[in-house]
């Protein structure tokens, strides 16, 4: 493939960077756990459903911990006792509560040691029952096989469920690789996630489970007639990630969306909150075999794309070190970036070469997730079909893994069904007449392209180094992703960090990070 | 070309030729059928000549058509009326200069995506420093204390905002108008600012890719800016719209 000469060393000193800086954010936060990583721990315990007003019953229980100030212990040991005291499921626990019959505050008084060992019996049989969706696609896609990279990656939004399996099928069958559902707009700041199957969403559909499961479902069975595996993507942020993790690694999802500052930066989340919880959502996803997607493209949208390119870089290296702590395989690490520079720019696809180049040579094994442009899309669906072709050459050139397809439509409505088709035929025909192009060409040594990409990664490892000595809090603060500047102590979801007792207990902890093979560091 | 004409049609290569080109879907296999149900749409449309140029089976009961016809009405140019954002445009230097003339204070804007909106490309255009294609943002004016407040804010939180910080002009932007979810929006800001008393006292406007100066001053707004939209654009609206208000 083409290649570029970087300084080595200087990846190792940036990636060193961001090692200590991702570090340094887990010691900060490992004295506390969310509301939301309690209610992803009652899921994995088995709890689902809602009460008569539609209230999850993981939030339900999480408030009756919360209200009576004893979130802090966790919930793994109070719903346990529950259950071996009434010898009730959790889920039995979890209605009696709800219903106001049973009282599992008063019940911490247990013994420790048979708890914990309970806790870690019912907890590995929950880890068995992904393990087993995990062996299950990988079966499938033994079978049947997948696509070739980069992999065409589109995307549903009708808002209705039903309607977006029709559309997925007809995408799967003009070939697409992955589907990704895309939320509802605003799912992102709700503190719970809604149940069902939904019909009713706006710029995208409601993620459930239920969702999840119907998509599934009708991917697996285009899959057989398509022959290929079809991925299903969704969002794994926002103020529910780790219980999204949870429904995704129960539903086989293979992809979500995940990014370590997304929420922060983008929906002022809180920095805490936010560190926590994707800790917790990757940790579940590493267990599922689910490849994440980070969302540093998002910055070059906000961002001016040229100027801000390290930025991407930098957050590349972060994302890279947080997922490796939670266990993620390089593998496993979906690396964002996009070809967002303005195209009246002299030169710009010579740096968008650059840019897509250096991200998979940086990251050789993680497969990159590549974005198609938005930003300059103008309504102008002609020049935008010939922007979204310069995207499937740079993609196709530099070996990108997962391809989002542009669309001729972007910045006038969610595709058409004739846009998606459109989109597939181009990128399709990109792809298979400059299929072996990469492989013949070489980068003039010394060109320009060369020292651009030095730039950039110098650029990013002096911003690295800079993050390394004030903190990535810090960081934030003063704005240096996408210009946009959050403080620690605000954004959403704050008040929904709980300080960890001592006698805090997770089981799910020891019994992921232990089984992805990566570890505990 | 003759430039007093009042009767125009669509120009292909030929004045008056009235060609026109359409790309759609239709819920039907391709077949003899369903290229003649496309054709015969056409000339439902109006169209003579209709040829189509291209079809394709896109599966699961879908196929897809590039038509071609002509047009042989045409629209009478004098009887249109346009609403449109009346101001006279001025550059970033002139409306910081207009401010220091005619205001003895700073102005101060706030900008939003509001309600369920999570998209901040266009608010982003118009607020932040760097602004869009080389013009500047309103974070760069001099005369001009602008906050961006981002993505998803609620009309209260608005409110609240504008009120703290005595806002002189609110600029809204709504980018999904996906089953109108945006005149649900935007109607419930003007309710809340209307019952808050604050309606007089402050220019509101909105902008989006989908919004025009119509819409805007149907639901009860100041300015609507649509597409091409640039930040000495708005701020030129706002200052002059104020002057002319007298509001000090």
């Amino acid at each position: 493939m083409a290649h570029l000469n970087i300084d080595k060393k200087l990846v190792e000193v940036a990636r060193e960077s961001a090692r200590i800086i991702a570090r340094q954010v887990k010691q900060e936060v490992s004295g506390f756990t969310t509301t939301t990583v309690e209610r992803a721990t009652l899921r994995l315990f088995g709890i689902d459903g809602v009460n008569a007003e539609g209230i999850p019953l993981a939030n339900i229980i999480v408030e009756h911990l919360a209200e009576r100030g004893i979130l802090g212990k966790g919930v793994t040991y109070p719903l346990l006792h529950a259950m071996d005291q009434y010898k009730m499921t959790a889920q039995q626990v979890a209605e009696s509560v709800s219903q106001g019959l049973l009282d599992i505050s008063a019940t911490t008084g247990g013994d420790k040691t048979r708890l914990k060992e309970l806790a870690m019996l019912l907890g590995g049989e929950a880890c068995q029952k992904i393990r087993a969706k995990r062996e299950e696609r990988e079966s499938m896609i033994s079978r049947l096989g997948r696509g070739q990279a980069p992999y065409l990656y589109l995307i549903v939004a009708t808002g209705n469920i039903y309607e977006d399996i029709e559309q997925a099928i007809v995408a799967a069958r003009q070939g697409a690789d992955i589907i990704a559902v895309i939320r509802t707009t605003g799912q992102s700041l709700l503190d719970y996630v809604p149940y069902g199957a939904t019909t009713v969403g706006f710029g995208g559909t409601y993620a459930t489970q239920e969702n999840f499961r119907l998509m599934r479902q009708a991917l697996d069975q285009v899959g057989e007639e398509v022959g290929k595996y079809i991925h299903l993507t969704n969002y794994c942020s926002g103020l529910c990630m780790p219980e999204i993790a949870v429904m995704g690694a129960m539903e086989r999802l293979d992809m979500m969306l995940n990014d370590s500052m997304y929420g922060i930066i983008f929906r002022d989340i809180n920095m805490g909150r936010t560190f926590i919880d994707q800790f917790f959502s990757r940790m579940v996803n590493a267990y599922a075999g689910i490849i994440i997607n980070t969302g540093e493209d998002n910055y070059l949208t906000t961002a001016d794309a040229y100027d801000k390119a390290y930025t991407v870089l930098a957050s590349q290296f972060i994302n890279e070190q947080f997922a490796l702590l939670s266990g993620l395989k390089e593998e496993q690490i979906g690396l964002g970036h996009a070809f967002e520079i303005n195209p009246d720019m002299e030169d710009g696809f010579l740096w968008e070469l650059t840019h897509a180049q250096l991200v998979r040579q940086v990251f050789p094994n993680s497969p990159i997730k590549y974005m198609p442009p938005t930003k300059y899309m103008t309504g102008n669906i002609f020049k935008g079909q010939t922007q979204n072709a310069l995207f499937n050459v740079a993609s196709v050139l530099t070996g990108q893994t997962i391809h989002l397809l542009g669309m001729l439509t972007e910045a006038i409505h969610t595709p058409f069904l004739q846009d998606r088709f459109l989109s597939v035929e181009n990128a399709q025909y990109v792809f298979n007449t400059m299929k072996h192009l990469g492989e013949e060409i070489e980068f003039k040594a010394n060109g320009r392209i060369h020292s651009r990409a030095n730039q950039v990664l110098i650029e990013a490892a002096e911003m690295l180094k800079e993050i390394e000595a004030m903190g990535l809090m810090g960081a934030i603060k003063q704005g240096m992703f996408a210009d946009i500047s959050r403080k620690p102590e605000g954004g959403k979801g704050f008040a929904e960090v709980i300080a960890k007792d001592e006698d805090y207990f997770n089981p799910f902890i020891g019994l992921m990070l232990g089984g992805t093979g990566n570890g505990n560091k | 070309m003759e430039t007093s004409k009042v009767k125009v049609r669509p120009y292909g290569d030929t004045m008056d030729d009235g060609a026109v080109q359409l790309s759609f879907t239709l819920p039907l296999e391709l077949d003899e059928l369903s290229f003649e149900a496309a054709r015969t749409l056409g000339e439902q449309m109006g169209l003579t000549d209709v040829g189509v140029a291209y079809s394709r089976n896109m599966g699961q009961g879908f196929s897809f058509f590039v038509v071609y016809g002509k047009y042989t009405g045409s629209v009478d140019i004098s009887k249109i009326t346009v609403t449109k954002v009346e101001c006279k445009k001025m550059k970033k230097e002139e409306v910081d200069q207009f401010i220091s003339e005619e205001f003895a204070r700073k102005l101060t804007f706030l900008g939003a995506c509001i309600e369920s909106d999570a998209h901040t490309v266009g608010i982003d255009a118009i607020m932040n420093m760097k602004g869009y294609n080389g013009h500047k943002g309103l974070e760069s004016y001099h005369e001009i204390n602008a906050y961006n407040l981002g993505a998803q804010v609620s009309s209260e939180e608005l409110v609240a905002k504008a009120i703290e910080l005595k806002a002189d002009a609110l600029l809204v932007s709504q980018i999904v108008t996906q089953k109108n979810v945006h005149l649900a929006n935007l109607t419930r800001l003007v309710d809340i600012l209307e019952a808050e008393g604050l309606r007089e006292k402050i220019i509101l406007v909105m902008g989006g890719p989908r919004i025009t100066h119509e819409l805007a001053k149907e639901l009860g707004y100041d300015a609507g800016f649509g597409p091409n939209t640039y930040a000495e654009d708005v701020a030129s609206f706002i200052v002059q719209e104020m002057k002319r208000r007298e509001m000090k």
